[in-house]
């Protein structure tokens, strides 16, 4: 009885750990573009401005290989970047997260183009107003404008006549 | 012997160039034109100066006299004799005399030029572009001398010194270790020079601009004067621009040209200023508006050329306390921060005098529409100035954080990277928006134009453009921002193409000429204008290659065994075989050779290899590359198996229109070298009298 019942526990670990086995040797090893998918967003921690899926050093080969190694535990994207940025710093990122002091990468540029629009517009608008002379000057009616491009061709030919 | 004649020289031109400054500036206050005179014949000297001390550094480059620490970095006993030259810039010390010599040349050039009609800004001429040469020799001199020798003392210490350091004797290495071997390559080799090319003649315009300042001269003769130099300064950074990109494809080995490397902006960020102020020049020259933003521009440009420099120099990229630690970048904070300073207040001065002349009547005239050109130009460089600023910024502020720690988890000192992502989002449009720009504006004419008139000469090359629109669709492709893209590129080809037709077609008309004679006689005679729309042409065919590269490109990467294969798109590879060998010049080579199929025809065998520099320990990707007018099949050898080499792993790009890149800069050469080619004093003039055409309207 005590034979069978050590059979039957064998077996059973036997199949069990078989079908473990086999479970985990089905999981597929992820392939080096999902790797490259996640590494083309990091940069190597050691190398300056080298992204990771192109680094050829021997560190960021084994970089790779970790985040292989964590696709294949089953960890996500974000996880994994999190994961680095945890190990190395933020500077693993190509972009800068959006918190604390980086928010200035985001704003300051669109606030001084928006400033130098607003300067620009009124500069145009002080450089608009015309003098009297100019607008009793013929040249500005719109008729004379109009005609500007007709008068295009006729002005090359005279120019071109004159070389 | 040959050392310390450069070193010599070295000094001796130094020395010369703070005396010419000061007799520069002295002759002008005292209105001494013989002191002005002298000050000119220091300014000629420092080239020949120079010259001796460059020539003596590629003499100990050339026999590999490795008792200099700087012959020892860049030079290996392996390295060919063309090699040996060009290291003369493949490190600090060389590069920076490098930089001196070609900015004594440039000096020289502007000495030898007829000065009657300017006298004035002769004196403040040599003393702006004297201090900038003397700026960058004390750098040679007291902190990146290429004259240092290395001693031994006898206990076997190794000490480096110009003069022999009492009971040591010279140290001789038997080799080097040779220059980096990223650089050894022909892109690599024009690069440097080209782009130090365009640096250094950037300080010409500016130094004229100081003058016109200085003297109160403030019409538009500095601007005339430098029109030149302006456009030789413009062509050699742009051809250094290009020359890296090609370069960055050829060596880097990740599939790509430009990877917004701080370095790679820090070169693009004078370009962006140096070309609006190129536009901006003209609005000046023909309606005499925007001097005040002209000179802006110059100091901007000025400044943004030694920033360059500062960036790669005192490497304050890789690191705030590397920059803190070397003596070469507080000394360049501070000349930046001196000269832009001293513009300014000079610029503030004069601020008065620099009101415009004329009115804008339009915007949508020619000066309106260079303005938005200059208003795009300048939101690139904004965008491309705080990327590369802001992580030294955040890292130097962390100091805060130290000092005060309620604030340290704001101020927290890290480094941070700002990489492709955030520039390609931010500058995507301003580019675009300058490519659509150099559509519409050739069609407006200066001062008279209207939303009616220019919407009527656009019409018809709008409503052709949109053709592009079903093709693309036709084609199979459905990515909204790529068609846009491909949009405003032909939409901006047919306005350039047809304004060459009708100018053509009206000189022929008039003069009998055949249209092809027609066309040559016209772009001859205004080179600026049509060596402009040749420019246009080319930076829009580039566009097709950027479009093509960032939006279409694919990848994949895969290990294989001898005979496996990859496939991508419409390619395939196989993997033939693998040989692992060693050269002559200390190199490693690794070198697969690859089938490339496209639909399953053979289209031809590459060579990915990967080759180890034994000196140096460094290792250089080369690409194997099959390039056509539709793409490019770019596969890296990205690893193998040692032992056996029947296994290896292999990244495939394929890069579509790609090649359209490089022959848009060839055409973008084309239309700078027209554009800035020598034309007689007395045809310019004539040429400027025969267009009077707002007062023809009038």
């Amino acid at each position: 009885m005590l034979k069978k019942n050590l059979l039957a526990v064998f077996l059973a670990l036997f199949f069990g750990l078989l079908f473990t086995g086999v479970v985990i040797a089905q999981q597929p090893t992820p392939s080096d573009d999902e790797v490259n998918a996640i590494a083309k967003q990091l940069y190597c921690p050691v190398c300056e401005n080298i992204p990771l899926d192109v680094c050829p050093t021997t560190a960021c080969a084994q970089w790779r290989e970790l985040i292989r190694q964590k696709l294949a535990d089953g960890w996500s994207e974000q996880t994994i970047k999190d994961y680095f940025v945890q190990q190395y710093g933020a500077r693993v990122l190509g972009s800068p997260p959006a918190k604390g002091l980086n928010w200035l990468i985001y704003l300051v540029p669109p606030i001084a183009i928006l400033a130098g629009v607003y300067v620009l517009y009124h500069a145009y608008r002080s450089w608009k107003r015309p003098s009297r002379a100019e607008e009793s000057a013929p040249s500005n009616s719109l008729s004379d404008r109009d005609a500007n491009q007709d008068e295009y061709i006729k002005r090359l030919e005279n120019e071109v006549r004159k070389r | 012997m040959v050392a310390n004649l450069g070193y010599g020289s070295l000094i001796i031109a130094f020395l010369v160039s703070i005396y010419g400054a000061g007799a520069a500036f002295y002759g002008a206050r005292k209105n001494l034109p013989s002191l002005v005179d002298s000050a000119r014949n220091a300014m000629l000297l420092t080239f020949p100066l120079l010259t001796v001390t460059a020539l003596s550094i590629v003499y100990l480059l050339v026999n590999a006299h490795y008792e200099f620490p700087f012959v020892d970095e860049v030079i290996s006993n392996s390295m060919p004799f063309y090699l040996r030259i060009t290291a003369l810039w493949g490190g600090q010390a060389g590069s920076l005399i490098f930089w001196s010599w070609l900015m004594s040349a440039f000096a020289a050039a502007v000495t030898l030029r007829k000065w009657n009609r300017d006298r004035e800004f002769l004196p403040w001429v040599i003393l702006v572009s004297l201090v900038t040469l003397a700026f960058f020799l004390i750098l040679s001199i007291f902190v990146e001398n290429p004259f240092v020798r290395l001693w031994q003392s006898p206990i076997g210490n190794i000490t480096t010194s110009v003069l022999q350091p009492s009971g040591t004797t010279l140290y001789i290495p038997s080799n080097g270790n040779g220059m980096n071997p990223l650089l050894r390559h022909l892109g690599m080799i024009i690069h440097p020079p080209m782009l130090y090319l365009g640096f250094v003649s950037f300080v010409i315009p500016y130094a004229f601009a100081m003058a016109a300042l200085i003297t109160g001269r403030t019409d538009d003769r500095w601007i005339r004067l430098t029109r030149r130099w302006t456009l030789v300064a413009w062509l050699f950074l742009s051809l250094g621009l290009i020359l890296g990109a090609r370069w960055a494809y050829d060596v880097l080995g990740w599939g790509g040209f430009w990877n917004w490397d701080p370095v790679e902006t820090a070169s693009l960020m004078p370009w962006l200023t140096g070309t609006a102020f190129l536009h901006s020049v003209m609005i000046q020259e023909k309606r005499g508006m925007l001097k005040q933003w002209n000179m802006v521009l110059i100091i901007l440009t000025y400044d943004l050329v030694i920033f360059g420099t500062f960036l790669t120099r005192s490497g304050v990229l890789s690191s705030v306390h590397a920059f803190a630690q070397s003596a070469i970048g507080p000394l360049f904070f501070a000349f930046i921060g001196l000269t832009f300073v001293a513009s300014l207040s000079l610029l503030s001065r004069r601020w008065n005098d620099l009101r415009s002349d004329a009115e804008m009547t339009s915007i949508y005239s020619r000066e309106g529409l260079f303005l938005g050109n200059n208003l795009l130009f300048i939101a690139v460089f904004i965008f491309c100035f705080w990327g590369v600023i802001f992580p030294v910024l955040t890292e130097a502020l962390g100091i805060i954080g130290q000092k005060i720690p309620a604030l340290a988890g704001i101020f927290n000192g890290q480094k941070i990277t700002v990489g492709p992502n955030f520039y390609n989002s931010t500058t995507v449009y301003g580019f675009a928006g300058l490519a659509l720009l150099m559509g519409i504006t050739p069609v407006s004419a200066w001062r008279n134009s209207t939303a009616k008139t220019v919407g009527k000469s656009l019409i018809i090359p709008f409503a052709l453009s949109l053709l592009i629109i079903p093709v693309l669709l036709l084609g199979g492709m459905r990515s909204i921002p790529a068609m846009i893209g491909f949009w405003i590129c032909t939409f901006t080809i047919i306005v350039t193409v047809n304004e060459f037709w009708r100018a053509a077609r009206a000189r022929h008309r008039a003069q009998k000429e055949n249209l092809l004679l027609a066309f040559w006689h016209l772009a001859s005679k205004n080179r600026r204008r049509y060596g402009g729309y040749i420019i246009h042409l080319g930076a829009i065919l580039m566009g097709l290659g950027i479009i093509g590269y960032y939006f279409f490109q694919t990848e994949t990467q895969g290990t294989i065994p001898q005979g496996g294969q990859i496939s991508l798109g419409q390619y395939t590879v196989t993997f033939d075989s693998l040989s692992v060998f060693n050269t002559s010049d200390n190199r490693n080579v690794a070198r697969a050779v690859i089938s490339a199929y496209k639909n399953g025809q053979f289209v031809g065998e590459l060579y990915p290899r990967r080759d180890y520099y034994n000196e140096s320990q460094q290792t250089v990707t080369i690409p194997g590359v099959r390039s056509t007018l539709e793409d490019d099949l770019y596969i890296i050898l990205a690893d193998w198996q040692p032992l056996s080499t029947t296994g290896a792993t292999f990244k495939v790009y394929h890069n579509p229109l790609i090649n359209w890149l490089w022959i848009g800069g060839f055409v973008f050469i084309i239309g700078m070298l027209w554009a800035a080619w020598p034309v007689k004093e007395l045809e310019m003039v004539a040429l400027q009298n025969s267009v009077p055409i707002q007062k023809q309207a009038g």
